[in-house]
């Protein structure tokens, strides 16, 4: 048997109640994220795409323990986090750190960069001032700034810059996990690229597991080893990245791969376009939760949810799949 | 070519800042002809905007003006016309869609009364004909059961719903020439997907002149006939998009299109672009793309390369295309 994975979650989920109406008497329930299960390897990156309010950060937030599971459990190095002591949770909080869109947001303008940088050391391991310099020199070295950039604050620094600070700042503990949640969004084009190879990099001198968020499907696709394809809360596709991304099975896969534009005036491959707006999570439809803009919608679509079971080497929910030969591996509600 | 609706010449927009003023449009020249759809492409801050912004005359003031060069609309320059004669022409003979479709609505108003009053503007109808024809109209921007709609109010439909409000205004005349700056950035892929077809579809129709902003060179590919690509305030490559795409004359160009990750290449390195984006306040003498270019020449720090026709409408602003 294999290693236990660096992370699983099963059947992970996430409601949130709303109030409603005079007096906050009605409350509705906000599906945000409904019985999801996935596991992230040492060294790799799992992708998550899905158009916004599937539950992608909704996702993230409860790896990063910002937000506390409905249900369901997310397992640590083979250990559930619900289990965990102190100790063991601070340890899972030095794991797994992230980085967010908006690198102008997330540093705190009147700190200079080395403070920056070096503050998740002085708060988890206070190290003497020597030790704190040098490993601040090195993050900064590791991702590509100069020494003399600890000095500076960040409004001295141009956008990519700025992510660049964001990354040296999570990497500070020597987490495992990295929550990537639209790290190149708010960057410019020239420079999303140096940030991606930055990324890729890391991952590979220092061996460190991604949750890779993004819009843009070929950076996903570009850094990813699986990619899992949520809809309205639920996982609707997961495999290996190069099947999901270039021979989608899931209905909806193949519309998001195909309005990911190709570089390429004049050979455009058959595109499809959705008809409908995406459904409120409020209210998701019953049965296949895509049903309302599925082309290839049958009668049972509307009756009964997919489960996810294997496909073609990779996990799909979809009635047009007939389920057999592949395993259930997660209960249809 | 006089075929052209929108002819603009050596179009200069500076801006005075705390830093000094900044040539954030610097000698622009282009055509679009009806029907025709010219993509707008370049790094933040490389001016895009203020280019469309300068065509309908409504750079923020002060700080901005438009210091030189012509704007031809079907013959006539923009750039003499009065403020009164401008507030016809905007809308009515040119109109924009921005990204953010709430920066063009009204959030009090009803969806109704905002499709209504550029109606009631432009072709004078009133009462019932008015009715219908913003019915009509909301159809026509693909909004299911629009009779219903028109009481909704903008925080009542969805992004992509609120976009396609707004895109029916903006062809509510219809106008000459529509400036689409990031129409589908806030948009989701499957809802850009939407949109773009009908973008494609409005166009065809009324055969407007369109040009079309965008980081996205995807977008690009698939909606434009030609691009010019902006860097610094310039315009340092356009042509024709296939031409552009496969055989990219300028560095940066060239740069930006293999910087990109593609679906179905699996490269493990992506060709990034080295260092950062200009700073306008402080651009350095000769090509402003230097500190970054790969093929960077004593010329190009000393002297900034003019605008070279290189084939029948392909232009690039580089050293390497000068004849020797
Ligand atoms: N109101 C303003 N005051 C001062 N400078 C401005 C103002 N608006 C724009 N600028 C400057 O003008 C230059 C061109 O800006 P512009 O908005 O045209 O860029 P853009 O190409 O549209 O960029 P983006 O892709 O970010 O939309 C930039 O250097 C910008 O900082
Ligand atoms: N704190 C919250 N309270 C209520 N609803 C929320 C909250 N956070 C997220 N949601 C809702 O949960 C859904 C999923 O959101 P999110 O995870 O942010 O999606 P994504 O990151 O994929 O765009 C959305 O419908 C969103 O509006
Ligand atoms: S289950 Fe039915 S509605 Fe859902 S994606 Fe498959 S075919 Fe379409
Ligand atoms: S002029 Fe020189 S520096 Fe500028 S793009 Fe051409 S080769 Fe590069
Ligand atoms: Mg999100
Ligand atoms: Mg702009």
């Amino acid at each position: 048997m294999s290693p236990a994975p660096l992370l699983e979650a099963t059947r992970l989920t996430k409601h949130f109640a709303l109030r409603r109406g005079l007096l906050g008497r009605r409350t509705d329930i906000v599906r945000a994220v409904d019985s999801i299960s996935f596991t992230i390897e040492a060294g790799q990156t799992l992708g998550l795409v899905g158009e916004s309010g599937c539950g992608k950060t909704t996702t993230s937030r409860m790896i990063l323990r910002v937000e506390p599971p409905t249900s369901g459990d997310i397992r640590f190095e083979g250990a559930p986090l619900a289990a965990l002591d102190r100790e063991g949770l601070r340890h899972y909080r030095r794991s797994v750190q992230a980085v967010f869109q908006d690198p102008y947001a997330s540093l705190d303008p009147r700190m200079r960069v080395a403070a920056i940088v070096g503050e998740p050391l002085v708060i988890g391991q206070r190290p003497t001032g020597t030790e704190l310099r040098r490993r601040v020199r090195e993050l900064l070295d590791l991702v590509g700034l100069p020494e003399r950039a600890g000095r500076l604050f960040p409004h001295e620094f141009s956008g990519g810059q700025r992510q660049r600070i964001a990354i040296a700042r999570a990497l500070a503990l020597s987490p495992k996990l990295v929550v990537l949640d639209e790290p190149v969004s708010a960057l410019d084009v020239s420079i999303r690229a140096q940030i991606l190879n930055l990324l890729h990099d890391l991952q590979r001198r220092l061996g460190i597991s991604y949750l890779f968020i993004a819009h843009d499907l070929a950076a996903v696709a570009h850094m990813s080893h699986t990619i899992a394809v949520m809809y309205l809360g639920r996982i609707v596709e997961m495999g290996a990245a190069a099947e999901v991304a270039l021979r989608p099975k899931h209905p909806y896969t193949q519309a998001l791969f195909s309005a990911a534009l190709p570089l390429d005036p004049g050979g455009r491959s058959e595109e499809i376009i959705l008809s409908g707006e995406i459904p409120s999570p409020l209210t998701p439809p019953p049965g296949c939760r895509f049903h309302t803009r599925c082309s290839h919608v049958m009668d049972r679509c509307r009756r009964d949810e997919p489960p996810l079971h294997t496909e073609s080497g990779r996990l799909v929910a979809c009635h047009l799949y007939p389920q057999g030969e592949g395993m259930r591996t997660t209960a249809s509600r | 070519m006089s075929a052209a609706v929108i002819d603009v010449r050596n179009l200069k927009t500076h801006i005075v800042t705390r830093w000094g003023t900044i040539k954030a449009v610097d000698d622009v020249s282009f055509t679009v002809a009806p029907g025709e759809t010219l993509g707008l492409v370049g790094e933040s801050g490389s001016g895009k905007s203020m280019t469309c912004l300068s065509i309908l005359r409504l750079v923020p003031r002060p700080a901005a003006r438009i210091v030189g060069g012509a704007v031809i609309l079907d013959g006539e320059d923009l750039l003499e016309k009065s403020e009164r004669e401008m507030q016809r022409i905007r809308g009515r003979r040119v109109a924009m869609i921005l990204q953010d479709p709430m920066s063009s609505l009204n959030p009090v108003f009803s969806v109704g009364m905002q499709v209504r009053e550029p109606l009631a503007g432009y072709h004078g109808l009133s009462g019932r004909a008015l009715r219908s024809r913003a019915v009509d109209l909301l159809a026509s921007v693909g909004i299911s059961s629009p009779a219903s709609r028109l009481a909704a109010f903008p925080h009542q439909l969805s992004g992509g719903m609120r976009q396609r409000v707004v895109g029916a205004m903006a062809i509510a005349a219809p106008p000459r020439l529509l400036i689409a700056d990031e129409p589908t950035t806030s948009l989701d892929l499957t809802i850009q997907a939407q949109y773009l077809r009908l973008l494609e579809e409005l166009q065809e129709r009324y055969r407007l002149a369109m040009i079309f902003v965008t980081h996205n060179l995807g977008i690009v590919a698939k909606m434009c006939d030609r691009v010019a690509v902006m860097y610094a305030g310039r315009i340092v490559e356009a042509g024709p998009v296939e031409e552009i795409f496969r055989a990219p004359l300028h560095p940066y160009t060239r740069a930006l299109l293999e910087s990109v990750p593609r679906l179905g290449e699996s490269a493990e390195w992506l060709t990034a672009i080295e260092g950062q984006p200009p700073d306008l306040a402080a651009l350095p003498r000769g090509c402003a793309f230097a500190p970054r270019c790969p093929r960077v020449m004593d010329r190009c720090r000393a002297e900034e390369p003019p605008e070279l026709a290189i084939a029948p409408g392909h232009s690039t602003r580089c050293w390497l295309h000068a004849p020797a």
